[in-house]
Formats: C-alpha cells, sequence, structure tokens
C-alpha cells in the first residue's frame, strides 16, 4: 500500500518545476500578461513540451507515454505552483482523453499521434454543457456545427477545437475555419487564455462514441475538474511558501512579523486547510484512473469544489500576510490569485459542482 | 500510488467482515454506563440501535480475543499478543466503522497509560496495571493540567516530597474527566523544586481511594461531560508508583501526547457522525419538504462532505507514511488535531442548525432526536476545540514546528 505520489510522478513535477522556475520569473510572468511576450510564451512552451507533457495522457499504442490522470495531476500542481503561462489542461488533459475515450479507432489513430508530435494543439470548450450561460450553446445540423461557445480554454493559437453539444456530443472543428469568429476574453488571469466561440455551419467532425453515451463528456469533465483542483493546490502551495518566507525576512516593531502569532496562526491555518487537499485530489484522480464511475465523479465534484474554497482562502490570507506588499504589482502575488479564481469559476463554479455531487449520491430524489 | 493491500490480507478481511456482520449495529447493554458516555461520543459509536445486544465487559473480552482490540499487547498482560501491523489495525478500524460495530472500551488508561506503561513501566507496573486496564476492571483518570498550568502545562506546581520511602503529595489537579468513577489516577507532579521547569517532573501512579484526596465535580457547559478538580492534602503513595525516572515525567507524557492529539479526532467516527448526518436530513422535514431538500441545507451539508472526504483520504496519507517511512508527511501529522476538532464541531453544528427549534432539544426531552446527541457533542467538541493543547496551541506549533516560524519573543515586563 502507497498512497501518494510515486517517485517518477514527482520527478517529473519537479523538472516542470524547476523550468518553470529557470523560464519564467516574475518578470517573464508580467511580461507575457501585458500581451508583448509572444516570443518568450513560445519558448517557454516549446520547452515545456520538450519535458514531454503533451504526451502524457496518450496511449502508448498512439505514441505517448500512457500514464494516469495522477501524473498529469503531479504536473497541473507544477503548473499551478509557477502559474505556468501555457496550455495544459484543455490540450494535454481534456483533448487527449476527449479523443480516446469518444473517438473511433481511426479518429485515434489520426489524432492521438499529432498530439504526440505537436503537429496538432486542441483547445477545449465544455462548459456549455456543464452550464450555458446567457445564449450560448452549440448544435450540430448536418454535419454543420452553429452556436456560441465561452470560456474555450487553449483555443488561442491552437489547430483545432473540441466543443460539445449541449447533449453532450463531443466534436472537434478547425481553429481556422472560415466559419468561426474567434474572440480573446479579457479575465482577470492573463497566464492562461479563453476564447469565446461564435460558429456559423462550421464544418465539423463527431467523436463518434461519444454520441453513444453521455457518460464520456462527463468523464472527460470530471477530469478537467481534478487537473483544475490540482492547479489550484500547486498554487495555494506557492502562495503559502511565499507567506511564510516573507513573514520570515519583514520586520515591524524590531521584530520579523513572523514571529507574531497573529501572522503565524494565518500561516498555520493555511497550512492545516491544505494539507488533507493533496490527499483529496490525489485520490480523486486515482479513483479516476481505477475507473470507479460513482466514487471517481464523487471525488472529482468533491475536490474541485473543495479546492476552490480553500484555494480561496489561503489566496486570500497569503496575500494578507504580505501586507501592503500583497497588494502591489511589485511581488506579482496577484497573478496566483487569479488564477485560483479562475479555476474557482470554470467546469462549474462550487454551488453548481456540489449540487452534481448531490445528485450523485441521490440526495436530491 | 496503490491502495491495495495485498492478497495476504485478503482472508484477515474476510474475517473481520464476517465478524462485522454479526454485530453490525450491536447494542451495548449497558450502554448508559456514564464512564464510557465520552468515549461513545468521541468514537462516534451508532446510534441506529438494531442489532445484537451485548455486554459491555464480555464484549471488551471478545474483543481481545479475537484480536480486534489491544491487538499489539502481549498476552502475558492481557492483550492479544499479535505482531504489530498498521494495515490489520486500519482493515479493523474501516471494517469496524462501515457495518457500525461497537468500539472497544477507551478511555485515558487505555488509550494513554497502557502505552506509557508499554514503554516505560517496569515489569511489576506492567503484570499490576495493562491487564485489568485493557479489561476495563481498572479505570484511569489524568492528572496534568492544574488551574495555572493550561496551555503553559510544565508550570505545573503540584508537589511530591519522598519521604520515608513514600511520595507526600500536595496540591490540585483540574479538568480530570472521570476522577469519579477512577481506581487510579496517573499524575504528573513536582519533585525535582531545584531542577529546571521541564526536568522536576514525575510521572505517578495514584490510587484514588487513598486519604487525603477529594474530588469536586466541575460541572461543564454539556453538564454531563464529568469533569473534576482533585485536591491532594498530604495523599501518600508508595515509592514504586513512580514511572521512569524522577524527573523524567515530561518525557514519558509527551511521548503518548501525540497519541491523544490524533485519537480525538478520529477520520471514521467523522465519516460515520456524516452518515448518521445524512439520514437525519432525509428523515426529518419542514413543511412537509425533507431537510436534504432544503438547497441552502443541502449545500452546507457537500461541503462539510467536501472536508470529511479530505480528512478520510489524509489519514490513508498518514497510514501510508507509517508504512513507508521514506514518505514525508511531518506537517501533515501535526494538523489533525486542529483539522479534525474544528470540522466535527461545524459538523455537530450543522445538525442542530438544520434541525431549527428542534435542535435546540436535549437531555431526556421527548422530542429530541438521536438522544440529544447532536447538543452534546457539539459542545463536547468546543471542549475538545480547547482541551488536549488548545487549537491555538496547535496553530503554534504548526507554524514553528512545521512552517519553521520564529517563537513569539518572550516578555520580560511586568504586566
Amino acid at each position: 500500500m502507497y498512497f501518494g505520489l510515486s517517485e517518477e510522478q514527482e520527478f517529473f513535477q519537479d523538472n516542470v518545476k524547476k523550468f518553470l522556475a529557470d523560464n519564467a520569473s516574475i518578470d517573464e510572468i508580467r511580461k507575457i500578461a501585458s500581451g508583448e511576450g509572444q516570443d518568450l510564451q513560445s519558448e517557454i512552451f516549446q520547452g515545456i513540451i520538450n519535458l514531454g507533457i503533451n504526451a502524457l495522457l496518450v496511449p502508448e499504442k498512439y505514441g505517448g507515454l500512457g500514464v494516469g490522470l495522477l501524473h498529469a495531476v503531479a504536473i497541473s500542481q507544477a503548473l499551478g505552483n509557477g502559474v505556468g503561462p501555457i496550455p495544459f489542461s484543455g490540450s494535454y488533459v481534456m483533448a487527449p482523453l476527449a479523443i480516446n475515450l469518444g473517438g473511433s479507432e481511426k479518429q485515434k489513430e489520426e489524432l492521438l499521434p499529432k498530439i504526440v508530435s505537436n503537429e496538432t494543439r486542441f483547445g477545449v470548450g465544455l462548459s456549455e454543457f456543464v452550464g450555458a450561460r446567457e445564449d450560448a450553446g452549440l448544435e450540430i445540423k448536418n454535419n454543420k456545427a452553429s452556436g456560441r461557445a465561452l470560456f474555450v480554454m487553449d483555443a488561442e493559437n491552437s489547430d483545432k477545437i473540441i466543443l460539445a453539444t449541449k447533449a453532450g456530443v463531443l466534436f472537434f472543428i478547425d481553429s481556422k475555419d472560415k466559419n468561426l469568429t474567434a474572440s480573446g476574453l479579457t479575465t482577470v488571469d492573463k497566464t492562461r487564455t479563453f476564447q469565446e466561440l461564435i460558429l456559423d455551419k462550421v464544418d465539423c467532425e463527431i467523436l463518434e462514441e461519444s454520441a453513444k453515451d453521455i457518460e464520456i463528456v462527463k468523464k472527460v469533465i470530471d477530469a478537467g475538474r481534478i487537473i483544475l483542483a490540482a492547479d489550484t493546490l500547486g498554487a495555494s502551495e506557492s502562495m503559502i511558501e511565499k507567506a511564510v518566507a516573507y513573514s520570515k525576512e519583514r520586520k515591524q516593531f524590531n521584530r520579523t512579523i513572523g514571529s507574531f502569532q497573529a501572522v503565524k496562526h494565518m500561516c498555520a491555518e493555511m497550512a492545516a486547510d491544505l494539507e488533507p487537499c493533496y490527499s483529496l485530489v490525489w485520490q480523486a484522480a486515482h479513483s479516476f484512473d481505477v475507473d470507479s464511475p460513482i466514487e471517481s465523479r464523487l471525488l472529482a465534484c468533491q475536490a474541485k469544489s473543495h479546492l476552490s474554497e480553500i484555494g480561496k482562502s489561503v489566496s486570500k490570507k497569503a496575500t494578507e500576510v504580505h501586507g501592503g506588499m500583497g497588494f502591489t504589482d511589485l511581488l506579482g502575488l496577484h497573478y496566483w490569485f487569479k488564477r485560483i479564481g479562475l479555476n474557482r469559476q470554470i467546469l462549474g463554479a462550487p454551488e453548481i459542482v456540489r449540487e452534481e455531487a448531490a445528485e450523485i449520491q441521490g440526495f436530491n430524489q | 500510488m496503490d491502495l491495495e493491500f495485498g492478497s495476504e490480507y485478503d482472508e484477515f478481511t474476510k474475517d473481520v467482515q464476517d465478524f462485522c456482520k454479526e454485530y453490525s449495529n450491536a447494542i451495548i447493554s449497558n450502554a448508559n454506563d456514564k464512564k464510557f458516555e465520552m468515549h461513545d461520543a468521541l468514537s462516534g459509536n451508532s446510534n441506529e440501535k438494531t442489532g445484537k445486544v451485548v455486554n459491555r465487559s464480555e464484549w471488551q473480552r471478545l474483543l481481545i480475543e479475537k484480536g480486534y482490540f489491544a491487538r499489539s499487547i502481549p498476552k502475558e498482560y492481557g492483550g492479544y499478543g499479535g505482531e504489530p501491523d498498521i494495515i490489520k489495525s486500519r482493515i479493523i478500524a474501516t471494517e469496524f466503522s462501515k457495518n457500525k460495530v461497537p468500539n472497544a472500551m477507551g478511555g485515558q488508561g487505555i488509550d494513554m497509560l497502557v502505552p506509557t506503561l508499554l514503554e516505560w513501566g517496569t515489569e511489576e507496573q506492567k503484570q499490576k496495571y495493562i491487564r485489568s486496564t485493557l479489561h476495563g476492571e481498572t479505570i484511569w483518570c489524568q492528572g496534568y493540567s492544574e488551574p495555572n498550568a493550561g496551555s503553559d502545562l510544565a508550570n505545573l506546581q503540584t508537589k511530591g516530597e519522598l519521604i520515608d520511602g513514600n511520595w507526600v503529595i500536595n496540591g490540585q489537579k483540574i479538568w480530570t474527566s472521570t476522577a469519579q468513577f477512577s481506581q487510579m489516577m496517573f499524575c504528573l507532579i513536582r519533585t525535582e523544586p531545584d531542577a529546571s521547569k521541564h526536568a522536576g517532573i514525575s510521572f505517578i501512579l495514584i490510587p484514588m481511594d487513598t486519604p487525603g484526596i477529594e474530588i469536586r465535580p466541575l460541572v461543564d457547559m454539556t453538564l454531563k461531560a464529568g469533569f473534576n478538580e482533585v485536591f491532594f492534602d498530604d495523599v501518600t503513595v508508595p515509592e514504586e508508583n513512580l514511572v521512569a525516572k524522577r524527573g523524567e515525567g515530561w518525557s514519558v507524557a509527551n511521548s503518548v501526547l501525540g497519541h491523544e492529539r490524533g485519537s480525538l479526532a478520529n477520520p471514521n467516527a467523522t465519516m460515520n457522525r456524516l452518515n448518521t448526518l445524512i439520514n437525519l436530513m432525509k428523515e426529518e422535514t419542514i413543511d412537509g419538504r425533507r431537510l436534504i431538500d432544503v438547497p441552502s441545507y443541502r449545500d452546507r451539508l457537500l461541503q462539510v462532505q467536501g472536508k470529511v472526504m479530505a480528512v478520510q483520504a489524509h489519514s490513508l496519507r498518514l497510514l501510508s507514511s507509517k508504512i513507508n517511512p521514506n514518505q514525508n508527511v511531518k506537517l501533515g501529522g501535526m494538523i489533525q488535531k486542529l483539522v479534525g476538532t474544528e470540522l466535527r464541531h461545524e459538523l455537530e453544528g450543522l445538525a442542530i442548525d438544520i434541525m431549527g427549534e428542534l435542535g435546540t432539544l436535549y437531555e431526556d426531552d421527548p422530542n429530541v432526536r438521536d438522544g440529544g446527541s447532536w447538543q452534546f457533542t457539539y459542545m463536547y467538541f468546543l471542549g475538545l476545540i480547547i482541551g488536549g493543547g488548545t487549537n491555538q496551541i496547535q496553530k503554534n506549533i504548526i507554524s514553528e514546528r512545521g512552517l519553521g516560524m520564529p517563537r513569539e519573543p518572550k516578555v520580560t515586563i511586568e504586566v
């Protein structure tokens, strides 16, 4: 019996952490966030790809590493920890899972190796299936997709985009289709991109198995939620480390502020809140990997909503520990704060996800 | 990640499961015994009394005989005499909890004194006390806290002098639960007045019927938890009642304190209470609507469930760290008391909230739900948030030893 990340998973995680520490310092993050760091961003992206994160969830049969979601969780923690300004949850978790679970054999053979070779990068937009806002939502008629999709993840500069109809059928389109209008959404989180898509009879290809079984889109969403929870976990961990480090340096009243119980207790509360979260997120990923559907969906929902709550609280307290500096752009702590804030809202805000968890358990019958 | 215990445990698991099936929801016949009220509340023993009826001391004997209790305590001292096996202990705890099988007796004698004597006691002390303690024949109370030694426990002043081969003890203890039912007390006494604060303390065993002991009940907010003040006026006990050496009392006490802190917030008990709360919310109605169908109540339930699932998963990680010594979960162990007691208090409080006016009923009111256990445990866990090292002290420990933050400088000015 062993409960935790394996040595291999920790090793991979450390590599990503180290890469980000060396290549994506706060100055570089700031440059990318201001929209002036296109080249820099591609360099970072290429470096991360060289580590192999695009191949994780593609089965070996199609040239990938064929590891489980727990492995991706380990990477997602590292990306959250360093507010990695690269596509991951959509392009390299939800997309390969959607194709592998929802595609026909022919589609898998065609699409999955191209994720590994980095010829094709997918954006993913499933928000309308989780809960459609305003007039958003997609339909397919005569093999043409129409409608509006919000918060499409990792779609900027992508090659193809995986979307879902209101009924949960997964399909993909070409990002450069002439009948597609894409515009970037201005969110608080500048470390990742989100788009709004308007489709007007766009050519599309349905992932065939997904049309037969609604469980497939749900599973892809479970995975996305677990990965976002892991991102919040890593980002929260980093915020606590920064708060503790700052409190040991900063002096007021001739003492380091970390010697005041008011400050120590805030740090202890953050640590106590976050510590069980590692276990919850890892167990959710493990449960997903061993494929116990009911348990894993409940765990995915609870990991997503619980991490959203803990992340919110940690990001507030850690900012407070930094005092006025925490509020400035100088330290850049807000990049973590905002990333945690975005993770909370996407693919179901906590109340919505908890309601799903209640349904899974048959509470509201 | 590997959550399987391995096929070598299959047979053991099956035996435990068979046993648990037989005693699922069993009722302990003398369950209202006040001596064990606290333990039952802590362990989350079921209130769905639908199973077999068992007598408490026979139940204890059966559990030891099966090796489901006192498993790794040597036979010669009245235990089962098995090899220590964390996984087997875990299987037992999980299956008992799942099937709502009543736990063995606990209390401070079993949970704290027995491990202390196994580690520090003389052969005579082990022979004399462990067996009768395990069988519930000797009930112990703990004499640590004093009016001026709470969070600053090492400041304790109850004094013991060795005179003619006897310890003569004078002073006062407080927060002594079950003192009125106990045959014995294990006690921290200042025996070395000239030594430094921590080095002047000894660990001494005191029979409660010794002349000079006065017990005064200290009524707490639950009106039934049964704390006491205990006064010592020239209380004389033999020299051999000292455990370990003179002045080693602080180390002796600390060696089992961590155990107490963990046991205050058993995640299995918390899961049982959560399941009881879910049942309550499905059964109780307001204006004909089940409480679980009220969206705001349901959301609060789900929030608490998320926390319970997190501490349950966390307990698996802690278990794993015991089996795999390379796994570092230092901080993970330190947070247990803080997180566990706060969570339990929140969970019990939620049950009260959702019951509205009914939630205020207590004791033997004819309309009270689940025997008044929600209010009792809600208040009792507030006591545990304060006791066993207050949660503020826990936060000092986490920040200083876990996060490496500096200690609060000593105040030198007289206030």
